[in-house]
């Protein structure tokens, strides 16, 4: 028996006699068993735990523990084998016995089971009564199926078993009376265990066909689904997919606040209440199960959340206040019928691509046509890539093949290398976004840059962004890091930079597709915002190129600020020069300009327009990307209309700015010079009926915008307390301790303190164990020695009396 | 003749038979006869042929004068070093006689010519003056080019009407080569070897030097020089010019003439004039107005950000000016900041809150508990006097816009006035120098402690969904 044991056991009998002590010693006040310790002195507030003790019965009670205990193993010491009562819950006296019985019998029933009903199809449990089998007792004809299963059998047992062996130990208490009383009788007992079976057995029937039918039911429903499903692209019910997209709105508006940047500084990763409230960790477990973490089923689902993701996503134009209409989403869709066979990279349903298409594409000859011949070129190429492990790996594989074997060539590398399927392939991804990102990035500096080729990976690049958040938001600032170093080496040598090549515009763009640009703080975003900022305050506009540049990353500023609706200096001071640059220079003497802008010099009537023939040819158009790269020397006529597009576009994005900064309370302050030089501008009507409405209309609705002017205040701060001297509370845990160390310390010593005494107290047990056992050793002996002198004695006696018996005998001769 | 070789050989010739010559004490002492009248004068050989040497050395002087205008630096340095190498034994050994004991004796002549040599109005001659700098470690050296100075600068502006850039340029250069030491040497430093010194002279006091700086540079500055020049000489004044002037207040003529040039020289002109009304008790009214003139939406892009603000932190940082006048400087600095990019606005807010804490009575600005509501702004951004554009009556909403700033450290930045301002300042000198490539990396490298939050609305192509602003206004094809 181990000491730990040993100490235990003490522990309990040195407790129970000062438990015990108020009770049983009054109980049987034997004045000589009572053993009073003597105090020297009183001290007030201590608590005297052994002022009188017992002696003789915690004596007497150590020694039976003992017996008990330490006596019964020395007895047993030679012994190998030991007795186990396996008995279930035998010795649990928390258990009722009934509850014993109940659970002897589904132990029993089990192991059963198990044992036949693998191979015995047909046969269902044994059921018995007062040991004999039921099966004996009563003949029924139906069979039972096999399939009822262990949820049956839980009904079963809990109503009819307990029944069924009523006689087995604990008897019904559920059962009524009357039964009680049938018990008497054997036959309409009989009678009754038959009825309960036939009726269990008829229920069993009856849910078993429910359910069948229920399966049937939504097999069917199923189908049905399927089959719409493919028909309403995108007219799935909105009330399905609202709180999958709400959610991420809401993340989308905490971050664009920016309070759990200031909330998780403070506390970081404290798990509280708080937590569970926001759900946002919720969201980023969910994020990455969509994407890769197991295999097949998860792809197929992620692949399907995408399409009613995309479904919704004109509703979702529609919620955030976009002018779009329905006929916008079908244009979406029309260019060519592989918008959505993209969508559907990830799934891996390949059948249902063709049988897709098909459905889609009657009523638009050209496109479908184009459509398959996609298709064909596609069976053309090899079905499987091996992810590129370089850049000019990819180059090669790409290069030359049309847009569509290119769009085949992406993704099929990304379906053979499905992370899913090999080990390494999760790293070749991330790589193969980087790669994808620089390509992208060549095709816009190519000249004429292949737009179309760079619009269809965008989704790639997408998806594989939605993969691997972390790779590619690196592959992506290192692209930006690589724009905005040239751009700084630029203005370090030359004082100032030139506007990058269309490449630099896409990355951004790009990065305004991939990841959320209304955070409050992104890692990726914020960066990108800066680099914007430098394009439009570093780079002096010099050519027609340079103002349509200009005007775009104008646009996908706006774009990164849609939701968040922040403020742009840079952005209201290079409209100004796209306005200041399209006055003659007479009109807007006067007005304030900044930085790249310059009031006088060869650029600064680059937008005006003289001749009154171009003036009255021009129709508004949207501004092609295509310039920004490369205009090659277009006739006058054409650079007189790209210059009124490219002011239509400013006055479009100044029209678009008033309302979203009109909350500003600097409003006036921040359009003071851009109003001043739109009333310049208007009053030389040059300009084409068009023009010279949105400009009035800007106006106005600048106008419109009322002011706002309330003092500030600050908030209030708290009032700081006064400093207040609380006394210093000390902890007394042992009185004559010392008191004055740390609460360490303190616990420290009194932790060496116990285990000291506890160890004394082991000791001392231990040392009594040894005492108890030399006892019953010498006892032992004593009794074997007794037993032995015992036994010589009787030998004696024996040989004595068959001596003197043969000495009888001798002398009874001599005698005759 | 137009060997260089042969050219270099003659001066070293020159030097070394005039230098031995001088040496020897065979050149005509005093004021010089002519040559002819000695020559068919009767006195004796030997007065002859000293008064001939004496013609030589005094033409060979002149020609070395002539070549320090030669296109070859080797032929210049040879004969700067010719020159100078006269000077020093020509101060040894005087060509005048000492009118009475003590006489300070220096080749004024000779030494004329050099620096008019050097002053070239043609060609600039700074690699030369680089060379000459080194003479000017001697006290009377530096004395006597400071006089030959103001007088080649007369000569120069008398004969020509319109100065070439590079003669003041050349001037600038020698100029600023000047300097004076801080204290009276205790033991002065002659080119010239001197056997005793006297206390009369002039060369050896500082006061004396410092008078002819003085006159030397106001000789200079009272021309129009080139704007470049003006940009030069206002970089050094503060640190170079001003504290070395006998009468610095002198200075204040050409600081306001550099004052209404505008841009940079304003503001350079102004931190001079700032050490004058500083530390030299000049009053100068107008000079806070002019810096308010200075700010426009210009400040913020231009090359000498980080000192305009420096400088405007220091003129700013009593805390004896007007209420009035901060505020009016509070309120332009945010109106201009309304147009700055995030790198000036990163430095320019905590600059507004300096001031706001620094004058109590400007926190009127951003907080005015029971104020009226007004309809506009009270600011009068056009008005040119602080004093007149009752800043005080406005608040700051121009930083309440900037709370909405795209930019998530500038729009933190502007929350400040949200709270009451703390009392300590921020300290603005690690912000001056602040560039957006900074600001950029700086981005680049902090890290979320979440991971990149990603777009849930899904691509569908380059330009974006059909209602956004890039697919309104662009087109691939």
């Amino acid at each position: 028996m181990g000491k730990a044991k040993k100490v235990g056991a003490r522990r309990k009998t040195s407790g129970a006699p000062a438990g015990a002590r108020g009770g049983p010693a009054k109980a049987n006040s034997n004045p000589f068993e009572v053993k009073v310790n003597r105090q020297k002195f009183q001290i007030l507030g201590r608590k005297t735990r052994h002022d009188v003790g017992l002696p003789g019965v915690s004596r007497a009670r150590a020694l039976r523990k003992r017996t008990q205990t330490l006596l019964k193993e020395y007895k047993e010491r030679d012994k190998s084998n030991v007795f186990r009562d396996k008995r279930f819950g035998e010795y649990n006296s928390s258990m009722s016995p009934e509850e014993k019985m109940m659970k002897r019998f589904a132990l029993e029933q089990q192991r059963h089971h198990e044992k036949k009903s693998i191979y015995n199809l047909n046969e269902d449990e044994e059921l018995t009564h007062y040991g004999q089998s039921l099966a004996d007792i009563e003949k029924h004809n139906d069979i039972v199926d096999s399939d009822s299963d262990a949820e049956d059998r839980g009904a079963l047992s809990a109503e009819l078993t307990a029944a069924h062996f009523g006689g087995g130990g604990g008897l019904l208490h559920e059962k009524t009376q009357q039964e009680d009383e049938e018990q008497g009788k054997a036959k309409s007992r009989k009678e009754l265990i038959e009825e309960l079976i036939a009726k269990s057995k008829q229920e069993k029937r009856e849910r078993q066909a429910q359910r069948e039918d229920a399966l049937e039911l939504t097999e069917k429903l199923d189908q049905d689904w399927k089959e719409i499903q493919t028909l309403l692209s995108h007219k799935t019910p909105k009330s399905e997919n609202r709180d999958k997209k709400e959610k991420p709105k809401a993340e989308r508006l905490r971050r664009m606040l920016g309070k759990d940047e200031d909330e998780n500084v403070k506390k970081p990763k404290h798990i509280s209440a708080d937590d569970l409230n926001d759900g946002f960790v919720l969201d980023k477990d969910d994020r990455r199960l969509l994407s890769y973490k197991d295999g097949k089923m998860n792809v197929e689902e992620d692949g399907q959340e995408e399409q009613s993701k995309e479904a919704s996503d004109p509703e979702s134009n529609e919620e955030e206040g976009d002018s779009s209409g329905r006929e916008d989403t079908e244009e979406s869709d029309s260019p060519d019928s592989h918008s959505d066979l993209e969508s559907n990279v990830e799934s891996e349903e390949e059948n249902e691509k063709p049988a897709k298409e098909q459905r889609q594409t009657p009523g638009r000859g050209p496109t479908s046509g184009k459509g398959r011949a996609g298709k064909a070129a596609g069976d053309e190429l090899p079905y499987t890539f091996a992810a590129p492990e370089s850049y000019e790996e990819l180059r090669s594989l790409l290069l030359g093949r049309s847009m569509e074997e290119q769009l085949l060539v992406v993704e099929r590398i990304q379906k053979c290398n499905h992370p899913s399927l090999a080990e390494g392939n999760k790293a070749k991804l991330e790589k193969l976004f980087g790669f994808l990102l620089e390509y992208v990035g060549d095709l816009a500096t190519d000249d004429p840059p292949d737009l179309r080729v760079i619009d269809k990976l965008v989704v790639h690049l997408y998806n594989l962004c939605q993969m691997f958040p972390e790779s590619a938001s690196d592959a992506v600032k290192f692209v930006l890091r690589d724009a905005m170093h040239e751009m700084e080496e630029m203005i370090e040598t030359k004082g100032r930079a030139t506007l990058p090549g269309l490449d630099v515009l896409i990355y951004l763009k790009i990065t305004r597709l991939l990841f959320p640009t209304s955070d409050f703080w992104h890692p990726v975003v914020t960066p990108a915002l800066v680099c914007l900022s430098q394009l439009l305050t570093k780079c002096p506009v010099l050519s027609l190129q340079d103002v349509v540049k200009g005007l775009f990353v104008c646009c996908l500023f706006l774009e990164y600020v849609a939701l968040s609706q922040r403020f742009i200096p840079e952005l209201i001071n290079f409209l100004l020069g796209i306005l200041y640059i399209a006055t003659p220079n007479k009109a807007s003497q006067g007005s304030t300009l900044v930085h790249p802008f310059r009031a006088l010099g060869k650029n600064s009537e680059l937008l005006v327009v003289s001749d009154r023939e171009d003036v009255a040819t021009w129709q508004q158009s949207s501004l092609s990307l295509r310039w920004a790269s490369g205009l090659r020397a277009p006739t006058s006529t054409e650079a007189n209309h790209i210059r009124l597009s490219c002011l239509a576009v400013g006055l479009a994005l100044l029209k678009h700015c008033v309302p979203m900064y009109g909350s500003l309370p600097s409003f006036h302050a921040i359009m003071g010079p851009l109003r001043a030089l739109l009333t310049d501008h208007l009053a030389d009507c040059s300009h084409p009926q068009e023009l010279q409405e949105l400009c009035q209309s800007t106006l106005t609705e600048m106008e419109s915008q009322k002011q706002l002017c309330r003092p500030l205040t600050c908030e209030k701060s708290k009032p700081v307390p006064l400093k207040l001297f609380t006394p210093r509370l000390v902890k007394v845990l042992e009185f004559g301790r010392k008191q004055g160390s740390s609460k360490e310390e303190q616990e420290r010593k009194r932790l060496i303190h116990k285990h000291k005494r506890e160890f004394k107290g082991a000791v001392r047990e231990i040392r009594k164990d040894n005492q108890f056992l030399a006892r019953m050793q010498l006892s032992e002996i004593m009794e074997r020695d007794a037993e032995r002198k015992r036994k010589v004695k009787q030998l004696f006696n024996s040989l004595a009396t068959q001596e003197g018996e043969w000495k009888a005998l001798k002398r009874k001769k001599f005698k005759k | 003749s137009e060997d260089q070789e042969e050219i270099q050989e003659a001066v070293r010739t020159c030097s070394r038979l005039f230098g031995a010559l001088l040496e020897r004490g065979e050149l005509f002492v005093g004021q010089l006869p002519s040559e002819e009248m000695v020559m068919t004068g009767s006195r004796g050989a030997a007065r002859k042929y000293k008064v001939w040497m004496r013609h030589r050395y005094h033409s060979c002087g002149n020609r070395l004068g002539e070549l320090l205008g030669h296109p070859s630096f080797q032929v210049k340095e040879l004969a700067l070093s010719a020159l100078m190498k006269f000077v020093q034994l020509e101060g040894a050994h005087p060509l005048e006689k000492s009118k009475w004991e003590g006489n300070y004796l220096f080749p004024r002549e000779l030494f004329k010519l050099v620096v008019g040599g050097l002053l070239s109005p043609e060609e600039d001659q700074s690699l030369l003056l680089s060379q000459f700098r080194e003479y000017l470690d001697y006290d009377d050296t530096r004395y006597h080019t400071m006089q030959a100075a103001v007088e080649a600068v007369a000569r120069v502006t008398g004969q020509h009407p319109e100065v070439p850039p590079a003669f003041w340029n050349n001037t600038f250069t020698l100029l600023s080569a000047v300097s004076l030491p801080r204290q009276e040497p205790t033991v002065s430093s002659f080119y010239v070897k001197r056997t005793e010194l006297w206390d009369t002279w002039k060369v050896a006091h500082l006061k004396e030097h410092r008078k002819a700086f003085q006159t030397m540079w106001l000789s200079f500055l009272k021309h129009k020089l080139p704007l470049s020049l003006y940009k030069k000489v206002l970089l050094i004044t503060h640190d170079a010019i001003l504290p070395q002037l006998a009468q610095p207040t002198l200075m204040i003529d050409f600081l306001t003439r550099a004052c209404d040039l505008g841009g940079a020289l304003s503001l350079l002109a102004l931190n001079g004039l700032f050490i004058l009304i500083h530390k030299h008790n000049l009053e100068y009214p107008d000079f806070y107005r002019k810096l308010y003139g200075l700010l426009d939406p210009s400040v913020f892009h231009v090359k000498y950000r980080a000192r305009f603000f420096h400088l405007a932190d220091l003129f700013l940082s009593s805390s004896h000016l007007p209420a009035y006048l901060v505020a009016a400087f509070a309120k332009r600095l945010a109106r201009l900041a309304l147009t700055a990019p995030p790198e000036a606005l990163l430095m320019v807010l905590p600059f507004i809150c300096n001031l706001l804490r620094r004058h109590p009575a400007c926190r009127v600005l951003v907080h005015r508990p029971h104020g009226p509501e007004l309809d506009a702004d009270p600011y009068d951004p056009g008005e040119k006097d602080p004093a007149q554009s009752r800043a005080l009556e406005s608040s700051l909403w121009e930083l309440q816009a900037l709370q909405r700033h795209y930019h998530p450290e500038v729009s933190k930045a502007a929350s400040v006035i949200n709270q009451a301002l703390s009392v300590p300042e921020v300290s603005i000198a690690p912000l001056l120098e602040l560039t957006a490539y900074e600001i950029f990396e700086r981005d680049l490298k902090k890290k979320g402690s979440e991971p990149v939050p990603l777009e849930f609305i899904p691509a569908q192509g380059l330009l974006g969904r059909p209602g956004e602003l890039c697919a309104q206004h662009f087109t691939l094809s």
